[in-house]
């Protein structure tokens, strides 16, 4: 494994996610090869890296979407990997997609219901009327990300930068220990870009949930995270503070295209 | 015993021809159009007898008049299926997977009185190939020419296939909109023409297939139904959209019956489906097929919002039951024999619906567990000796248990192949109970199914009817807003987010086809000792269909939908029935005009003119089409 490690992810003690060593295939293209990283609480690590670097998938052997080819991922110190989504949150991971991925038939509260419902009681029950089930705890939920004014409207008609928000109350609601977010902010205007992340991050700080997000936007790279790890095809090229990434002449390589690339081809 | 296997596999190479030719069709029309043609099978079915009119016409005997009738049938078909996408296909396009195969499905009918009207009842018995009378003598048997011939042909066709789809520029179209039907478009190709003529090309080659298999069986008016249950059988094994797929599953279905006959008489039918079944666990997207890219469930926007009645609503549900309870009072006994039926029917299509719109799972073979259920009741009463109140409780249960082992299957598909697979399930039902006489007396039916002493009389069995019907349907309607319903709901949603809140999708989707399944029993149950008896037909294919059309016509996304469909579709079709003969053919009818016309459904068009009227917080919302981030 010739990635670089951060000092920090040695300290695995305050580590809540850890992932060791992570690589992934698809036929003969090699997506990740041997990717090390970890999240602290409270903390926003974003991961960043030019189109096909490997984040989607990375990502989704996180949150159990992919089985990894090798590697561990350790969520507060318990191994998860391979695990399928539904296990994976119950470990408390909450997930929000690239391309929003809430109920349309439902109403905004009843999204967020549906999520309590699944972490409370189960879904098993056919008789009891789901509307009245956790309607203070969702709407508590939905006032922490400005919501609560919308809670009777449906998803479906929702603007897109709302839903948003409704995403990251569902991926709230089962008190997670580490939230993993893929591109937040696509599709959002700038002001709205900067409103979510503001609020992402002020959530971790309060809720001292671990935030992992991958993000094209420099601006709110730069803007809204403590630590900043770079894929460039498949590899980890750097792991560092905003400030450090920014001055890494691999990193800049890879996004300005001059120079010496990591792979070389 | 060598001879016998080679004369069995020749036989069964033979009979994969026409099949061949039929799945080709309806495969390449699917890969374009994204439509599946229920009405292929009819397609077929016309090939056959316009052949059999033109070969009698132009001379049998002669080499020209039989080949040229069969080319010249294969071509009115091609032309017939012009007629059929210009003057319905082309305009729903857009429209709900479902609702596309609801109107091919009307054609369906329409063609089976076309047919009934011009060619008459009896069957013809199809003219021999001139050329190809005699036998061969293969290893002592005698193997007539013809099925050697046929054996050729499906290579052939499949050769000819290729080679317009690898070297001609329509091929070339052809295959590029298989793959990606918005870039073809968007490269500024004539989709229009393209479409129609794929849709004459794949109606062409079941034109011939129907006449080719003239000298090998006569055409009948119900070669439409078992053509096109093979045909999809075909396809979803070889692979939706894949032709060199459908060859290898025309030849292995039609060797798998050649076989079949030998060695298991009695379970042929059941044979071949218990195949398909098998390749979809494993290849879930047949043989040759890939899976599909984008939505594969076809819900191109987002589903309405699902809201608990109003105490309008309310009002107006315990106003009808009522009524409906009062009835008997007023109305005549012939009217609550109706009744009776409607109320019966109501649980049926609520059953479906539940499955169907909270679930996204539309089911083509519910009549399996309603069928189920009424034989339950029927087994029960004529092997156990059972009075009708243990046997009402029993039969549910036999189609709860099918459902439990069928719906396995089912929700590990989604879309239009889990639709063929409850086609599938529902067609080895009805095989069974058509095959297995010594249990089910076969095509006979079981007989003297009657209630007990207390239920005998019309009335009373009226009201046993309405309690279990109404108090199912209100439980159903629970459910749809329990956590359960709201878990189904959300698994149609996204189950990308449904699982990644910690919801098992399938298996919730796996508890709610079994409970339609057992509630479909019921309505079953109490059908089978309302009509004194069970016959197979309980479960055929027409049955999957009334039920499909009373959800539909009521309107998927609404939950009072189904009840309402059901009183005006069988309310519809039995006043049809008394005023015409070619009752289909109106039926067929009313089904295209009102898939043409109203997409939503009765009860969903109502909402959404009330929506249209209420719509004040025109804020600018953007309607956020439902997306599913797809694995990568």
């Amino acid at each position: 494994m010739s990635a670089v490690v951060s000092p920090r992810a040695a300290v695995a003690d305050e580590a809540v996610l850890v992932a060791r060593d992570l690589a992934k295939s698809f036929g003969g293209v090699h997506a990740v090869q041997g990717v090390s990283f970890s999240v602290e609480a409270g903390r926003m690590v974003a991961l960043i890296g030019p189109n096909g670097a490997g984040k989607t998938t990375c990502f989704n052997m996180l949150g159990g979407q992919l089985k990894p080819d090798r590697g561990e991922v350790i969520l507060a110190g318990q191994a998860i990997t391979g695990l399928k989504p539904r296990r994976v949150w119950r470990l408390g991971v909450g997930r929000t997609f690239q391309i929003t991925a809430t109920f349309t038939s439902m109403t905004v509260r009843e999204n967020v219901q549906m999520a309590l419902i699944s972490q409370e009681d189960g879904v098993w029950n056919p008789f009891r009327p789901a509307r009245t089930r956790h309607v203070a705890a969702a709407d508590a939920l939905l006032a922490q990300v400005g919501m609560r004014e919308q809670a009777e409207r449906a998803c479906g008609v929702l603007a897109y930068g709302d839903l948003k928000r409704v995403e990251l109350a569902v991926a709230l609601a089962n008190r997670p220990k580490l939230l993993l977010m893929d591109e937040p902010t696509a599709g959002m205007a700038p002001r709205e870009r900067v409103e979510l992340m503001a609020l992402t991050a002020r959530i971790a700080a309060q809720e001292q949930i671990a935030v992992l997000f991958t993000e094209h936007d420099m601006d709110v790279v730069f803007a809204h995270s403590d630590r900043v790890i770079v894929l460039d095809r498949g590899r980890l090229i750097a792991d560092g503070t905003a400030e450090a990434v920014r001055q890494d002449p691999q990193v800049r390589a890879v996004y300005l295209g001059s120079g010496a690339t990591s792979g070389g081809h | 015993m060598f001879d016998l296997i080679l004369t069995q596999t020749l036989n069964g190479l033979a009979s994969a021809s026409s099949l061949f030719l039929v799945a080709s069709g309806l495969s390449i029309i699917f890969g374009v159009t994204r439509i599946v043609n229920f009405a292929h099978g009819s397609l077929y079915m016309l090939g056959a007898y316009i052949g059999w009119t033109l070969v009698t016409w132009l001379g049998p005997t002669s080499g020209l008049g039989f080949w040229g009738g069969v080319g010249l049938a294969a071509l009115l078909v091609a032309i017939i299926g012009v007629v059929i996408e210009v003057a319905i296909l082309r305009r729903i396009y857009q429209a709900p997977e479902l609702f596309q195969l609801l109107a091919t499905f009307g054609v369906v009918l329409m063609i089976q009185d076309i047919a009934l009207a011009t060619w008459g009842a009896e069957d013809k018995l199809g003219p021999r190939a001139p050329g190809f009378k005699s036998f061969v003598i293969l290893f002592d048997n005698r193997f007539p020419t013809y099925e050697l011939l046929l054996i050729a042909i499906g290579p052939l066709v499949l050769a000819l296939l290729w080679f317009l789809f690898q070297k001609t520029r329509w091929g070339t179209l052809v295959r590029a909109a298989t793959q990606d039907r918005e870039m073809v478009a968007a490269l500024g190709v004539n989709q229009r023409l393209l479409f129609t003529s794929v849709f004459a090309f794949g109606a062409g080659l079941a034109g011939l297939g129907g006449a080719l298999q003239l000298p090998r069986e006569a055409a009948t008016l119900h070669m439409d139904l078992s053509m096109i249950s093979e045909a999809f059988v075909v396809v979803v094994v070889g692979g939706l959209g894949s032709v060199t797929g459908a060859y290898l599953a025309a030849v292995l279905i039609g060797i798998l019956h050649a076989f079949g006959i030998l060695i298991f008489p009695k379970i042929t039918l059941v044979l071949v489906f218990l195949v398909m079944a098998v390749v979809l666990v494993v290849k879930p997207y047949g043989l040759m097929g890939r899976r599909p890219v984008g939505a594969a469930r076809g819900t191109a926007t987002a589903e309405p919002l699902l809201r608990p009645a109003d105490r309008a609503a309310k009002l107006a549900g315990l106003v009808a039951l009522i009524l409906l309870a009062a009835a008997p009072l007023v109305t005549p006994d012939y009217l609550l024999l109706t009744l009776t039926e409607l109320v019966i029917f109501a649980l049926f299509a609520a059953s479906l619906h539940f499955m169907m719109g909270p679930g996204g799972m539309a089911s083509f073979g519910h009549a399996a567990y309603f069928g189920l259920g009424a034989y339950g009741a029927a087994l029960a009463v004529k092997w156990l000796g059972a009075p009708m109140e243990p046997a009402l409780i029993f039969a549910p249960f036999l189609a709860g248990i099918a459902g439990v082992v069928f719906g396995w299957f089912c929700v590990r598909l989604s879309g239009v192949y889990l639709a063929m697979l409850t086609l599938a399930f529902a067609q080895i039902a009805w095989a069974t109970a058509f095959q297995w006489v010594e249990l089910t007396g076969g095509d006979n039916g079981i007989l003297g199914v009657w209630p007990s002493h207390w239920a005998v009389s019309k009335t009373a069995f009226y009201y046993l009817a309405l309690a279990i019907c109404a108090a199912c349907v209100v439980l159903l309607r629970v459910m749809v807003f329990s956590p359960l319903g709201y878990a189904l709901r959300a698994a149609r949603d996204n189950p990308l987010r449904t699982e990644a809140i910690g919801i098992d999708t399938m298996r919730v989707q796996w508890v709610a086809f079994t409970i339609a399944a057992f509630a479909a029993g019921i309505a079953g149950a109490l059908f089978a000792f309302f009509k004194g008896s069970v016959f197979p037909t309980y479960m055929a294919i027409p049955r999957s269909v009334d039920a499909l059309l009373m959800v539909l016509l009521g309107g998927v996304q609404t939950v009072s939908g189904p009840i309402v469909g059901a009183f005006a579709y069988a309310g519809l079709s039995e006043q049809l029935m008394k005023m015409t003969m070619y009752w289909r053919f109106t039926l067929g009818l009313s089904i295209v005009l009102l898939v043409v016309l109203f997409p939503r459904g009765l009860v969903g068009g109502f909402l959404a003119l009330r929506e249209r009227r209420d719509r004040s917080d025109k804020d600018g919302a953007v309607v956020t089409r439902l997306a599913t981030e797809g694995a990568p």
